[in-house]
């Protein structure tokens, strides 16, 4: 068997396409990268669509922490709390068991005891609530002059929020925003493993790697190969991240445009 | 537990949970709270040990040494550390075995990997095959512990790496302007003068590690995770006293009150101990401090 019939046999494998049966003798490197590469698809599904749906709901959440109205700061301070607090691994393991329950209770919720659906609503509302407190971090360290002069100008309500307030904090936020979508991206590979069933065996890069070092017992070849493919989609969302950040900070003078580093914060939740 | 769990189909109510939660299985529960806090205390200081090195090392001046530090804590920093959990109780297993063997039965013929194997003779296996359940489990438990201090080692060298970045560099030269040699700079001036500036980065790390002590589970050590699983599970009346449906919610849901105790308890410590190391330190915190009202 060729690599390129590899390819065509796993390279959608993750997602149920291609060869039913996963290799299970003289497995080959060209199988190693095809099956981890595929199982990258979850990865990269779950941490796009959390982001894309975390990064409104954070700033709701940010907003709600800063606001003066008791319920809200009230409310949005115990959903971080709750979300920083905890393990997401803990938070899997207890949302996959309530839908389980909730199915029971109705079929309508059925849907959420898939990873699909279930493992991405529980990484959007972690992702919320870390992006959340860095927004609202953010948020307080807007210069007391950029507001005064916002004041100065007559520019009030909607206009001050969408043309000072809003742009300031996404420039003050965006390095640590990028540290937490790495770190989002890393921890998509908790999903299969905190009860989340792979459906038929389609599971993410973590999945794949693991059920070849359980095989052959070497943990050398699947790993690195893991790693790998981690470092490059790392390396992407510092490019794309750091693309938006130049947009971001084009007005400033080069000197105080902050540079992205991927800096020790948040590793694990 | 009680004198009146004797026949638990008897009962009704608080008395049937009463007995429920203080039976055997649930006594080992308990236990494996412990075995967390235990896994946190002994991991702490050896991973700050790991790091400490790392960081050192970072700053040597012979070229590769430095460069086989930073290699070390960029690479832990762009992988899920699930992975590394994952590989390191494996691959560290193997290496032990493997060093022992060579030790331990220098004559041996055949290799080491055999198609999906991993072969070493009796005498290097670990533990050995004949020992006593207890060593099994703290094997397993030494090795977990080994694990997190790698892990957790490369991200406190990266906190502490950075911490002697922000010792002010002055300091440094004075001491140098006096004669100390590099060592005696590096041991009576930077070292004190670092923690202040690395507590921030290791208090964010020790809410860190606290929260990835339910990985423990894929360690295969039986935590709180595993009991939570074992006992949430449906009981059936043929094989249990206390027979019940599916519980696992609620297990779960006490392991997260559980978590969130523990970083609220850390918050607060860690708080107090920030106040403590800045009172009359000339940074922006200590300064804060002087001019709030009494």
């Amino acid at each position: 068997m060729t690599c390129m019939e590899v390819i065509a046999d796993y390279g959608l494998r993750s997602l149920g396409i291609g060869e039913r049966l996963l290799p299970r003798t003289d497995f080959t490197l060209c199988q190693h990268f095809t099956l981890i590469g595929s199982g990258m698809i979850w990865n990269i599904y779950f941490g796009v669509l959390a982001l894309a749906a975390g990064f409104f709901l954070s700033i709701t959440v940010a907003f709600g922490k800063a606001a003066r109205n008791p319920v809200a700061r009230r409310a949005s301070t115990w959903f971080i709390f709750l979300f920083r607090g905890s393990p997401l691994f803990i938070q899997f393991f207890f949302a996959y068991f309530a839908f389980l329950s909730l199915k029971q209770a109705h079929p309508a919720f059925d849907p959420l005891t898939s990873a699909a659906i279930g493992a991405t609503l529980v990484l959007f509302l972690n992702t919320s609530a870390y992006a959340g407190e860095i927004f609202h971090g953010a948020l307080k360290s807007i210069p007391k002059g950029d507001l005064e002069a916002a004041d100065a100008y007559g520019i009030t309500g909607w206009k001050r929020f969408r043309r000072i307030t809003f742009p300031t904090m996404l420039r003050l936020g965006w390095p640590a925003y990028t540290n937490e979508a790495i770190f989002l991206f890393h921890a998509t590979a908790l999903v299969f493993f905190s009860g989340f069933p792979a459906w038929q065996q389609r599971g993410d890069a973590l999945y794949y790697a693991n059920y070849f070092a359980d095989k052959t017992f070497n943990p050398f070849v699947p790993y690195p190969i893991l790693a790998m493919y981690f470092i490059m989609l790392t390396l992407a969302v510092i490019s794309i991240f750091g693309a938006i950040n130049r947009r971001l900070t084009r007005h400033l003078p080069p000197e105080r445009q902050t540079r992205l580093r991927f800096r020790a914060r948040q590793f694990i939740r | 537990m009680f004198s009146y769990c004797t026949d638990p189909a008897s009962l009704e109510g608080l008395a049937w949970l009463s007995c429920y939660l203080t039976n055997g299985k649930h006594l080992l529960f308990y236990q494996s709270f412990g075995t967390v806090l235990l896994l946190l205390f002994v991991t702490a200081p050896v991973a700050l040990a790991f790091g400490f090195v790392g960081a050192a090392a970072a700053r040597a001046r012979f070229a590769p040494l430095a460069l086989l530090a930073k290699g070390y804590t960029a690479i832990v920093r762009g992988v899920p550390d699930i992975a590394f959990f994952l590989f390191f109780v494996i691959a560290l297993d193997q290496a032990f075995e493997y060093l022992r063997h060579k030790v331990k039965c220098p004559d041996w013929e055949g290799p080491i990997r055999q198609g999906s194997d991993f072969v070493v003779c009796s005498a290097a296996k670990l533990p050995l095959s004949n020992s006593a359940q207890w060593v099994h489990e703290v094997y397993g438990f030494a090795l977990a512990v080994l694990t997190f201090a790698i892990v957790f080692g490369a991200f406190a060298a990266n906190v502490l790496f950075g911490a002697m970045r922000s010792v002010p560099r002055p300091q440094l030269e004075t001491a140098e302007a006096y004669g100390f040699s590099a060592r005696q700079t590096f041991w009576r001036i930077l070292v004190p003068q670092m923690w202040v500036y690395a507590l921030p980065g290791l208090s964010n790390l020790w809410m860190i590690l606290v929260k990835a002590t339910p990985l423990l589970f894929l360690l295969g050590v039986e935590d709180i995770v595993y009991w939570a699983r074992e006992l949430g599970g449906t009981k059936n009346p043929r094989f249990s006293d206390y027979p019940h449906g599916d519980w696992r919610m609620y297990y779960f849901g006490a392991l997260l009150l559980f978590y969130l105790g523990l970083t609220k308890v850390s918050e607060v410590v860690l708080d107090r101990l920030m106040a403590r190391l800045t009172l009359g330190q000339a940074t922006s915190g200590g300064d804060a401090q002087r001019k709030a009202p009494a």
